[in-house]
């Protein structure tokens, strides 16, 4: 079993680096791109556990106290078997 | 006294804070290494500066899981003095030990150059041998030195008097120009509510002597020291 996790800024922070890369995008000529957000992808292997809502349960775990930021990020996750 | 500087793979900083504190103010001090789990004896901790753990992750989002932070937490829990210096700053909003986060500056420019700070409370341990409102010269080295928090965070801050210091003018004006990195109300320097524990960002133990652009830093550890003499 792997966990995806994305973490990502929350929506009330400033994210200088997704502004900078989507000044760079418009300079390419993509004008309908309105906005970029940076964030970060994990991929966690979860060998030796069996039962998806215990998967849950750790990744959710992992993603608050290591992965995130909860000051200024958010996570979002999927279990992929 | 004693004095403890925490040494975190990838610390850098440790050096000059030892040599402020042994060779200035000629007090006792020790190099503590991050996998110490008791601490004994010391009257004051000190996180340097630095790049622990490469900045992995977050900036001090590893180091917050050091061996050395559980001891450094009932340090500060049952009163003890711990400064937060750029890095270290980092590592104590990481632990909670402060409130808020520093998170890259809006600029997206490493900033390395001297600073001026206006001293906006001189009631605490870290602060007490300065004037309200003096203006102090010391450096900023910094990726990451862009504070925030929500709100209602910098509201209790400002109402519990915690911010200790701000970006300001060589006048000591608080301005947007004033500003190196967009941190929120231009702090540069907090401390918690019981005021024993202080972070900020700029180096004073970079502008302790003459020779190094600016003595002004050296105010931070010897009103450390002072109040010691009367704890």
């Amino acid at each position: 079993m792997k966990a995806q996790v994305t973490v990502t800024l929350k929506k009330t922070v400033l994210d200088p680096q997704g502004k900078a890369i989507h000044h760079v995008i418009e300079s390419l000529g993509y004008r309908s791109v309105v906005d970029v957000r940076q964030g970060k992808f994990f991929e966690i292997d979860l060998d030796g556990i069996q039962d998806e809502a215990a998967a849950r349960t750790d990744v959710e775990r992992i993603a608050r106290e290591v992965l995130t930021n909860p000051v200024i990020e958010e996570f979002a996750y999927e279990i992929k078997k | 006294m004693k004095f403890g500087v925490v040494v975190f793979p990838g610390s850098n900083c440790d050096h000059d804070t030892f040599h402020v504190i042994d060779k200035l103010l000629g007090k006792p001090v020790e190099f503590i290494w991050h996998e110490t789990q008791k601490l004994q004896g010391y009257d004051a901790v000190i996180l340097p500066g630095g790049f622990s753990y490469g900045d992995y992750l977050r900036t001090g989002a590893i180091a917050k899981f050091s061996p050395v932070m559980k001891a450094v937490r009932a340090f500060a829990d049952g009163g003890g003095l711990v400064l937060g210096i750029c890095n270290g700053f980092q590592i104590l909003c990481e632990s909670g030990l402060l409130p808020g986060a520093l998170m890259r500056n809006r600029g997206l420019q490493f900033i390395c150059r001297h600073v001026y700070l206006r001293s906006e409370n001189t009631d605490t341990p870290f602060t007490q041998t300065l004037q309200p409102g003096q203006v102090l010269k010391i450096p900023i080295a910094h990726m990451e030195g862009n504070y925030c928090a929500d709100e209602v965070t910098l509201d209790a801050l400002e109402a519990n008097r915690q911010i200790v210091f701000r970006y300001s003018t060589s006048e000591g004006e608080v301005t947007d120009a004033a500003n190196p990195n967009g941190a929120a109300r231009n702090i540069a320097g907090i401390c918690n509510e019981a005021r024993n524990v202080m972070g900020m960002m700029p180096h004073p133990e970079r502008a302790s002597e003459d020779l190094l652009g600016s003595h002004d830093g050296r105010s931070v550890f010897e009103s450390m020291a002072a109040s010691l003499v009367t704890r």
